[in-house]
């Protein structure tokens, strides 16, 4: 029981954070409200939030979670720590309703254009819960999977209140309320263009991979091509591969036809596969070089072929940092392809460009917070992938 | 049978094998004993082709091993190495199995031979077959590699210092264990080793190399007693030739018959240095000897121990 005789320990990070995330709650705004969604609305903080709210089980939910969640890591028992998801999910669902409610008071008092947007308080709020509830079950030492269910936790109350429309008066569910159709269908796209990129960049890249290990000519020119690729801004890439597409396309109108041209999905994913490359090629070629030499000597001298040798001894040895390199790939391919939208290859960027031209911070946050949610869920269940591929330990 | 005819061995100008002829005699122990550098291990890496000779001939059974299939060869010889090598991501039995496996022998008849290895190498294979090489000591990680270059029934085995990386207590015991199967096998071992002491407990004979050439071969005895030139002498006697000797000769060459001698006996088959031990630490001249069996055959005595 030695965990229990280890007394609470001051923890900087958890104290930094409740300090910040109090300092925002008291001082900014946790809604702002404005005549449309083009004006900057005016602040309300939290105490007069919680006053137009009017309810007390939404203030019970949010103080009660955060003084769990203040007090976590202050406990003798690392155990506890458990605690931490579910009270950030009492926290940000406790003051996502009270947002909610003030939203609803708001609207009945006011013409249809306007718009009641959650506040600098309430993002500070919800980051600081979700990195509180992080920083507790990092100390866990978790697995990747509970780590990453741990996370479901602390979201699962606020998708619950958003489920049964409490907080559908928020200028960003408002946003969603107009866009729904083409939000899933930038989301589908989105998704598309990632896996449109990361598959054939695996089948390139692997066998690049284990070619550029096994030959040093492949590695001198392969190596210093995917830095090169990778320096290239993304935009100036996508701009690159304009002119040549788009030639091509005239050339051959039968490539026009299947949807290749200058702009739209084509460049881009060919951009993303050139991106998804360095990490693919260059973790399979590192986890190759990791293999041990004793290793291989016993290999070939028990008389196993080269191909043996590869498939059954090497390629094995070397997947956990194989998969590694496919997760850098897809969490990238998934902030990349929202750039993509710029030459028209639609996905949730195009949601995020649509509210930066329009001035409209709730449909940016409308694309942006997807594409978060997105790359932190693939990381997880990749990181859970590779954990399982490693030899299992006793 | 192998035999070397004229085998160099070059790397750009250096001759790490020079010239070496010399044949190997089925089911013997021949240890390839000499310094850094000697070629003792090229020597062995030669035998399975992981270096192919730049001169000369290695013949296994009669056949240029140059023109075998160079996997088919490997796969009729076992291999074992000081790093072991022992796969990491496989449990111990499907390590053992490797080469059955590339072989394509039937499920079941790969995990008997597995479960028949392990209890060959002492280990138990309920308990040490399910697990995997990082959960295991180096003794143990040992004896799973030369259970695994059995595993096959080769015709040679070939091993390159694989103790060399053990704790002097678990090597003792390694050299008997495989002492122990090399008499109960009957296999042709092929053993590299720098440790002459090694190399006169295990052999059956010593080919002692140096700069890549064949210096003198034979059994332990022969060595010591009638060394080819001073480097023989002085690279397998070292300080203590004398009881070098009476490492290599066991008690049954020295026992007078028909007499009986007082406390624990010794059996005809331990060394003469094993005898010497017991008489200084029991403060006698004279024990006891009997054979494997515990059959008295009469006693050894100081004076006879000492001129032979």
């Amino acid at each position: 029981m030695s965990d229990v005789s280890t007394s609470p320990r001051w923890n900087p990070v958890q104290t930094l954070l409740l300090v910040v995330a109090v300092a925002g709650a008291a001082s900014l705004a946790i809604v702002a409200h404005a005549k449309n969604r083009l004006l900057s609305g005016a602040p309300i903080g939290l105490w007069s939030a919680v006053h137009l709210s009017d309810a007390t089980l939404p203030v019970v939910l949010f103080g009660g979670a955060g003084v769990v969640l203040a007090i976590v890591p202050l406990l003798r028992r690392p155990t506890l720590y458990w605690l931490a998801p579910p009270a950030a999910g009492g926290v940000i669902a406790g003051l996502s309703w009270i947002a909610g409610r003030c939203a609803d008071a708001l609207a009945a008092s006011s013409p249809a254009m306007a718009r009641t947007s959650l506040g600098a308080g309430y993002w500070i709020v919800v980051v600081c819960a979700l990195l509180a509830a992080a920083d507790a079950v990092s100390r866990l030492r978790l697995r990747a999977l509970p780590s990453l269910l741990a996370g479901t936790v602390a979201l699962l109350p606020l998708a619950a209140l958003i489920a049964i429309g409490v907080t559908d008066q928020l200028s960003i569910m408002r946003e969603y309320d107009g866009q729904r159709d083409a939000f899933l269908a930038a989301l589908l796209r989105h998704i598309e263009l990632v896996a449109g990129a990361v598959i054939p960049a695996a089948l390139i890249g692997i066998p690049l991979g284990i070619a550029a290990h096994r030959r040093a000519h492949v590695r001198r020119i392969v190596f210093p091509s995917l830095n090169i690729l990778q320096t290239i801004p993304s935009l100036a890439m996508f701009g690159l591969l304009l002119a040549p597409l788009s030639r091509l396309a005239e050339a051959m109108p039968a490539l026009g036809r299947i949807g290749i041209s200058g702009v739209g999905p084509a460049p881009a994913v060919i951009a993303l596969v050139l991106y998804a490359l360095l990490p693919i090629v260059r973790n399979t070629a590192a986890g190759l070089a990791g293999v041990p030499a004793s290793v291989l000597d016993a290999a070939r001298g028990m008389g196993m072929s080269r191909r043996q040798s590869l498939w059954q001894v090497e390629v094995p040895l070397a997947l956990p940092l194989v998969l590694a390199g496919l997760r850098i790939a897809v969490v990238q391919a998934v902030g990349l392809a929202s750039v993509a939208a710029l030459i028209g290859a639609g996905g949730l960027g195009a949601i995020m460009f649509q509210g930066l031209f329009a001035d409209a911070l709730d449909l940016v946050l409308l694309g942006a917070i997807p594409v978060v949610l997105l790359a932190t869920v693939v990381d997880g269940l990749l990181k859970a992938l590779a954990a399982a591929s490693q030899p299992r330990a006793a | 049978m192998i035999t070397f005819d004229g085998v160099t061995k070059l790397y750009g100008e250096t001759k790490a094998v020079d010239a070496l002829s010399l044949a190997v005699q089925p089911g013997e122990m021949l240890m390839l004993v000499g310094a850094s550098g000697s070629g003792k291990s090229t020597a062995l890496k030669l035998m399975n082709r992981l270096e192919d000779c730049s001169l000369g001939t290695i013949r296994l059974d009669g056949d240029d091993i140059s023109r075998m299939p160079v996997d088919a060869l490997r796969r009729r010889m076992g291999y074992a190495i000081q790093s072991v090598g022992l796969f990491p991501h496989w449990t111990v039995a499907r390590n053992i199995g490797t080469v059955p496996r590339l072989l394509g022998w039937p499920r079941a008849k790969i995990a008997e031979r597995v479960r028949e290895l392990l209890l060959l190498v002492q280990l138990d294979p309920d308990v040490i077959g399910t697990r995997f090489p990082h959960q295991l000591s180096g003794g143990q990680q040992q004896r799973v590699g030369v259970a695994r270059a059995l595993a096959a029934d080769p015709d040679v085995l070939l091993m390159d210092e694989p103790f060399g990386a053990l704790d002097p207590i678990t090597r003792g015991v390694l050299q008997r264990e495989l002492l122990r199967i090399h008499r109960r096998t009957g296999k042709t071992i092929i053993f590299v080793t720098h440790d002459v002491n090694e190399a006169l407990m295990l052999g059956t004979r010593i080919a002692l190399l140096d700069h890549g050439r064949l210096v003198q071969i034979g059994t332990p005895l022969k060595l010591l007693a009638s060394p080819a030139n001073a480097f023989v002498r002085a690279f397998l006697g070292g300080d203590d030739y004398g009881l070098k000797l009476l490492t290599v000769e066991s008690v049954s060459s020295r026992v007078r018959a028909g007499e009986t001698a007082p406390g624990a006996p010794v059996v005809a088959s331990a060394s003469l240095r094993h005898a010497l031990s017991e008489m200084v630490s029991r403060g006698t001249d004279r024990l006891a000897v009997v054979d494997d069996d515990g059959v008295p055959l009469g006693v050894v005595g100081l004076a006879g121990l000492v001129r032979g």
